[in-house]
């Protein structure tokens, strides 16, 4: 039975807008998959109604952890939550990422811009324990968008970063890297998180490279379990495009399986 | 101990509180939080003949304590709904309603005479009022002439009891629920979703995909309150109260204004258990207030 618990929050890290919480919440943590969220409710009252949906950043025993930005009323309000509070959690949901056995022994680039790391780093570990090479892409505007660099390089990862104004590693797109790492080596997968342009971007880069790999998309969601209906993006699937629910049928998706534009078809 | 069981006439319930369609999918996903036998029932989402793709994503849009959806009844279609899930509900000792959708009156028909032909059903729930579907929100709710037309074809085509679900995008809520009931509903439930709207003032573009779509949640409680003890006070056929529900005082209100039963809703949403801490919540009233059945309630206002 899934339901929703209340978790108490035992630590909290900021930097500016970015937010890295830490639950002690013992089933989620037991059953959770990298790739999976959480439904968070951030107000005991009407105000905002909705919970919001946040990405599994890291679980390590009976602890998980969520890295946010804060984007709104919302996240504004989570950010407010000092340790020792507790919060409804309700989780482990949607469908992760899925990796495979023959990623043994080889590199996998994980890209992330932005907020959009949140869900890397648990999935980099989880690659890493395979025996897989994860490479991680971290793009942002400038160096204070990328506070968690210097964990992803101390836990031992492979990191290339980049940032538009050039203030912390390549000068340009995390896309533009990618791009340029693609030309030196040939990764058998790419997991990709973070705004859509970007996200668009990198798809039309691994369709030219024909490299196959799979994203997690961020939407708003009304519950988060596929009762509503409300986060809907267009998939390809067996053959025509339909709307699937992000929170059920994914988060995460083959890349190629993404509609990008409303209008297109097949 | 209390007595929580309601009487629709057609049907008892075992308390008053049923799931909302819209809000509950197709039952299923509600599964993994807790024993679906423990509502009064539930009411799914509402069907077509076909599946229907819904409308253009954004379909949310957060309101102060409210939500404007606008899904565009996106669904599998009457068919692969009698197929795939029906079997998993129809076993259930709880009231499964299922909502009938049509884009015209002989749509409602057929699918209610698609339905009708399954074991399992207590009920259809008319969904003449949703604001999604047609150009400018319109639906056969905002007439008493198209909504008794409606029910009456349904009437005809099966012997399953009807709940008639109205809109409050009308000027007389009153005269939709009297020619209802003339048409021969065994049921009311209301209110279904105010049509509304949000925009971004950044980019001047309404937040939804499809620009307007309907307003659900505590924002629209008092209204829907309002509407609940009109419609209560016209007709003789039992009412079923919803909107914004969120608490078991919040049922009580619709209770006391004259609802035998009540729906709830966007709570699911936010607490999936939200019915069940409703009904629990009911028994409390009641043992508190030394009432020993909750179908007293009904009705009972002071004024």
């Amino acid at each position: 039975m899934l339901i929703d618990r209340q978790a108490r929050l035992v630590e909290v890290e900021s930097w500016g807008d970015y937010f890295l919480f830490t639950f002690d919440a013992p089933e989620i943590a037991r059953q959770a998959q990298p790739g999976q969220f959480l439904m968070i409710k951030v107000s005991e009252t009407t105000q905002p109604l909705l919970r919001r949906p946040i990405s599994l950043h890291n679980v390590e025993d009976t602890r998980v952890q969520i890295f946010f930005q804060v984007a709104g009323q919302g996240t504004r309000l989570l950010s407010s939550k000092q340790p020792g509070q507790r919060l409804d959690l309700l989780g482990p949901l949607g469908k992760g990422f899925s990796t495979r056995p023959e990623f043994r022994g080889r590199e996998i680039f994980c890209v992330g811009g932005g907020r959009g790391l949140a869900p890397l780093y648990y999935l980099a570990r989880e690659l890493r324990s395979l025996g897989a090479r994860p490479v991680i892409f971290y793009g942002g505007r400038r160096e204070a968008d990328l506070p968690l660099k210097d964990r992803l390089k101390a836990a031992g990862f492979e990191l290339l970063v980049s940032t538009d104004d050039g203030s912390c590693g390549f000068r340009g797109l995390v896309t533009s890297l990618v791009e340029e790492e693609l030309n030196k080596r040939k990764p058998v997968f790419l997991y990709a998180c973070g705004p859509d342009p970007m996200m668009e971007k990198l798809a039309g880069i691994c369709r030219r490279q024909n490299l196959s790999g799979e994203f997690s998309l961020e939407s708003i969601m009304g519950c988060g379990f596929g009762a509503c209906w409300g986060c809907v993006k267009k998939i390809r699937s067996g053959g025509q495009a339909k709307y699937l629910k992000i929170c059920q049928d994914g988060p995460v998706f083959p890349i190629e399986e993404i509609v990008w534009q409303e209008n297109e078809h097949g | 101990m209390v007595d929580l069981s309601v009487n629709l006439g057609f049907q008892k319930l075992k308390n008053p509180v049923l799931a909302a369609s819209g809000t509950f999918g197709y039952g299923l996903e509600f599964k993994p939080f807790y024993d679906l036998e423990l509502l009064g029932g539930f009411v799914v989402k509402g069907l077509y003949l076909k599946p229907r793709e819904g409308n253009r994503p954004p379909r949310l849009v957060e309101t102060p304590s409210g939500l404007i959806n606008s899904i565009g009844l996106q669904g599998i279609g009457v068919e692969a709904f009698c197929r795939e899930v029906l079997p998993e509900l129809a076993g259930l000792r709880t009231a499964v309603i299922v909502n009938v959708c049509g884009e015209e009156e002989d749509e409602y028909a057929r699918v209610a005479e698609y339905l009708s032909r399954h074991q399992g059903i207590a009920a259809l729930e008319l969904n003449i009022s949703c604001p999604n579907v047609r150009e400018g929100g319109r639906c056969p709710a905002q007439s008493p002439e198209a909504t008794y037309r409606t029910v009456k074809r349904v009437k005809q085509v099966t012997s399953l009891p009807l709940i008639t679900k109205l809109s409050p995008n009308v000027t007389d809520i009153t005269a939709v629920a009297l020619a209802s009931e003339e048409a021969g509903t065994e049921a009311i439930s209301l209110i279904n979703t105010l049509l509304a709207m949000a925009v971004d003032t950044e980019t001047r573009k309404p937040k939804l995909g499809n620009i307007m779509g309907g307003l659900s949640g505590p924002a629209i409680k008092p209204i829907a309150l309002r509407m609940v003890f009109q419609v209560a006070r016209a007709v003789k056929v039992p009412v079923i109260g919803m909107g914004g529900i969120f608490s078991a005082e919040d049922a009580l209100e619709f209770m006391m204004a004259g609802a035998t039963a009540v729906q709830v809703g966007t709570a699911n949403f936010v607490h999936p258990d939200a019915c069940l801490k409703i009904i629990k919540g009911l028994e409390t009233w009641a043992e508190k207030h030394g009432i020993t059945k909750i179908s007293e309630v009904t009705g009972s206002l002071n004024i």
